[in-house]
């Protein structure tokens, strides 16, 4: 499964001795904004910053600063080369290297030989010919909210499961298993769950792709796995692959759809606007992965000295890059804690920057630009069913979102 | 900043390319990914005046750098 390097563990903050640590608590009543000590070092792009060891680093909230230090092959995102922004549960020391298959924690050549495999079939044409599929899955979940309605958790009626089925849709998971593979990977996302039962969960969801992939092997059928074993990658390659794929494609659209909904709710401007001019979906979508940033922050160690702004970045430290930060940079974004969708959002670093930027953006745009329209067509009068303050947000992930939204709308 | 429709010659960098197709997604009229890889495919090294400001924009969108603008020996792709 995935490593996740950057999971907050604790609440971290200013101290008396040395530089200061990554900002992480957001403000009560603001649940889309950075934390503002974050916001508040927009004139500092590149400040030093104590790691959760001890270490002495970089934090970047500069936009320009970000581009440059993420296109430069000198900052490295081996696992094992980084210290932690904040304390994570269960790691002390070192970081372990990537697990196979985990091309985020490689470098070129080794990640490139992955990437490469992998980006023909996640190009901006193939993941427009699943739009029709993406509808088809999105119409169901709202067939079924419809019916269990007035009320539903949008998160788990709507959020998780359409990126879900795209996934087992792109794998080749047969129907069948989606029961058995929706469960396993529910509990290794849900951030209430205990440490054992998301082991467990991690250790059947591996032990699945394992499966899957000899499956594959011995009955190719028409999805990303069944190619992927005519290339020269091993079984566990292709099931660490697999494994990966899920990870990033499902928590991080997952929890775009529901933070993006509950945002769009909070601004019923804008979200007239959308309904208004089905048009602006695409921009919405763009508006709403700068805005909110839900994959924070990314981490890269410098290979060697490195000037970057005037400044020197030693070889062995840490850079840490606040997405949400760098997103919000009023140089390059004028106003940037307003939410616009008429506004070119198109340049934020929602999906990264470099040699490592998402490999499934062109496919989370899809879903997105389907699924927000589809839902507030369906539901002119979808609203929270408790007040803004009410809803549950993540705290102690790198994906932030909202654990629950309980909405409500007026049956005909 | 100077005229966006001023002529412009592009020039590509397969090998740098990370396929994340930020080109084919802005400026679909001058750029493409070819299917095997997702790899950068440049339509038109001189673009039609109305694709002009789009390609300028898929410039500085390339997560790789591998799009250059003005590129004397720009062969295509």
């Amino acid at each position: 499964m995935s490593y996740d390097p950057t999971a907050a563990g604790t609440t971290a903050g200013t101290t008396a001795e040395g530089p200061p640590t990554l900002p992480t608590d957001r403000r009560t009543g603001c649940p889309f904004d950075p934390p503002a000590e974050l916001t508040a070092l927009s004139d500092q792009p590149l400040r030093r910053m104590r790691y959760a060891d001890g270490h002495v680093g970089r934090l970047v909230t500069g936009h320009a600063a970000a581009r440059t230090i993420l296109a430069d092959p000198r900052f490295s995102s081996r696992y094992e080369l980084l210290h932690l922004p904040v304390p994570m549960e269960g790691v002390s020391g070192e970081l372990p290297p990537a697990p196979v298959g985990d091309m985020i924690g490689l470098d070129a050549p080794e990640h490139t030989r992955y990437r490469r495999l992998l980006t023909g079939r996640f190009t901006v044409r193939r993941m427009r010919q699943l739009t029709e599929r993406v509808e088809r899955f999105t119409t169901e979940c709202l067939d079924a909210m419809e019916q269990a309605g007035p009320t539903a958790d949008l998160v788990t009626a709507f959020a998780q499961p359409v990126p879900a089925l795209m996934i087992c849709e792109l794998l080749g998971v047969p129907y069948a298993d989606r029961e058995r593979f929706h469960s396993q990977v529910a509990t290794l996302f849900d951030q209430r769950a205990d440490a054992e039962d998301k082991g467990e969960a991690c250790t059947a969801l591996l032990q699945y792709l394992n499966e899957l992939v000899l499956a594959k092997r011995a009955e190719p059928t028409d999805d990303l796995l069944s190619d992927l074993t005519t290339s020269d990658l091993t079984d566990e390659e292709l099931a660490g692959i697999g494994g990966l794929l899920l990870a990033a494609g499902l928590d991080t659209t997952a929890n775009m759809l529901g933070l993006g909904t509950f945002a769009l709710l909070s601004n019923p401007g804008q979200l007239e606007a959308l309904r208004a001019d089905p048009a602006l979906a695409g921009q919405t979508v763009e508006e709403l992965l700068r805005y909110l940033s839900v994959a924070d922050p990314l981490p890269r160690a410098a290979l060697e000295d490195v000037e970057v702004e005037g400044r020197l970045i030693r070889a062995g430290e840490t850079v840490t890059i606040s997405v949400q930060a760098v997103n919000r940079d009023p140089h390059r974004f004028p106003d940037p804690d307003r939410l616009d969708i008429r506004r070119k959002a198109a340049g934020h670093l929602a999906f990264g920057h470099g040699a490592h930027q998402c490999l499934g953006q062109q496919l989370a745009r899809v879903e997105m630009t389907v699924a927000f329209p589809a839902l507030f067509t369906r539901f002119p009068t979808l609203r929270l069913a408790v007040p803004p303050e009410e809803v549950p947000l993540r705290d102690r992930s790198n994906i932030y979102g909202v654990i629950s939204l309980p909405v409500t709308w007026d049956k005909e | 900043m100077s005229d966006p429709r001023e002529p412009l010659r592009l020039g590509v960098d397969r090998d740098r390319c990370a396929g994340a197709g930020m080109c084919a997604l802005t400026a679909p009229e001058v750029f493409d990914q070819d299917d095997e890889e997702g790899l950068v495919v440049l339509l038109h090294p001189a673009p039609a005046p109305e694709h002009r400001a789009a390609a300028r924009m898929a410039v500085g969108l390339c997560p790789a750098g591998a799009i250059a603008l003005d590129s004397p020996d720009s062969t295509g792709s």
